[in-house]
């Protein structure tokens, strides 16, 4: 048994090998890039509209309405960054129902990388809006005696959006691969539905903290607003 | 008793151990914040989305305790480092 995709080696030259995680996340890739490329050749604006462009819509404007409520900021900035963060995630587990097709998630090494994007993410958002200065203070705050431990927090937060997101897709796997051999045909189809579940809401999961992590760098903007917050009736977009 | 079947019987009680201490506290976490979240969804109907969400986010962060243990108890059967090392030396 094997705990991910890392391990099956699809082929192999010398030293290097071509893992199934490799494969399919430059399948994922490859099927995101073409797809937005092609969809995105005949948009219309028109009153008729393509159901492909309804999709990419729905899409889009989901994505913008999750990052309002949750950034309280215009999404602009932050769409292209957290709904790649989100689609690629939601892509990968969705394809776990094709045969021969394994989650790249559930591979630690996947996760890590996408960790590390948020995390180089978070003070790069931070600086570009408020400068360096204004950004390290944060770290300083509420007194400089929190320094480590707002250092800490954010390395651990890294390591805890990898590990989460790897261990619940690897678990969903491995429960089915357990399952299979205990209790075939039924059971691990249900496993495998619920798999499904856990990996849309992982996605969401991962996306929404990025979002709230790279929106809390930005607590003192957040203050001066939080004011008029409730004038600003956050119940109409959901 | 060889250091191999040592091994193989200490990761095999740690690891039921750690899963099974390991998912009490955050299943009683996650019970009593659904049961909070249900009481302000049935006294606030309206900001039910926005409870949801935040539920949602809430119990993903409490659940990632439990999957730190499951991922250590599968560390501990699949991939055991100390087995590994034992295996290989032959000692």
């Amino acid at each position: 048994m094997t705990l991910g995709p890392d391990s099956e080696v699809i082929w192999r030259w010398g030293d290097a090998a071509l893992t199934a995680t490799l494969v399919d996340t430059w399948l994922v890739m490859g099927l995101l890039t073409l797809g937005a490329w092609w969809l995105t050749r005949r948009l219309s604006e028109g009153p008729s509209l393509s159901r492909w462009q309804h999709l990419l819509e729905v899409l889009v404007t989901g994505i913008d309405d999750q990052i309002r409520q949750v950034s309280h900021q215009e999404p602009g900035r932050y769409r292209p960054f957290v709904g790649t963060l989100f689609l690629f995630i939601a892509v990968s587990n969705l394809l776990e129902v094709v045969p021969g097709f394994t989650s790249p998630m559930g591979s630690l090494s996947t996760t890590t990388a996408l960790a590390i994007c948020v995390f180089v993410a978070v003070p790069l958002y931070g600086i570009a809006r408020e400068g360096p200065v204004a950004y390290l203070r944060h770290y300083l705050t509420p007194s400089w005696l929190m320094l480590p431990f707002n250092v800490i927090g954010e390395l651990s937060r890294t390591v805890a959006l990898a590990v989460r997101l790897y261990g619940n897709i690897m678990s969903g796997t491995l429960i089915v691969a357990i399952l299979l051999s205990l209790t075939p045909y039924v059971f691990p189809v249900l496993m495998q539905l619920l798999g499904l579940l856990t990996g849309m809401i992982q996605a969401y999961i991962f996306a929404v903290l990025a979002m709230v992590y790279i929106a809390s760098a930005a607590s003192a903007q957040r203050a001066s607003r939080r004011g008029r917050r409730p004038t600003d009736g956050g119940n109409d977009h959901g | 008793m060889d250091s191999l079947t040592l091994i193989g019987m200490v990761s095999v009680v740690t690891a039921g151990l750690t899963i099974s201490i390991g998912c009490i506290g955050p299943a009683l976490a996650e019970g009593r914040a659904v049961a909070q979240a249900l009481m302000a969804i049935a006294q606030q109907p309206d900001e039910a989305a926005t409870l949801t969400r935040t539920l949602f986010v809430g119990l993903a962060m409490i659940e990632s305790t439990a999957i730190y243990c499951f991922v250590v108890s599968m560390i501990l059967i699949f991939a055991n480092p100390f087995w590994d090392h034992v295996a290989a030396t032959g000692g």
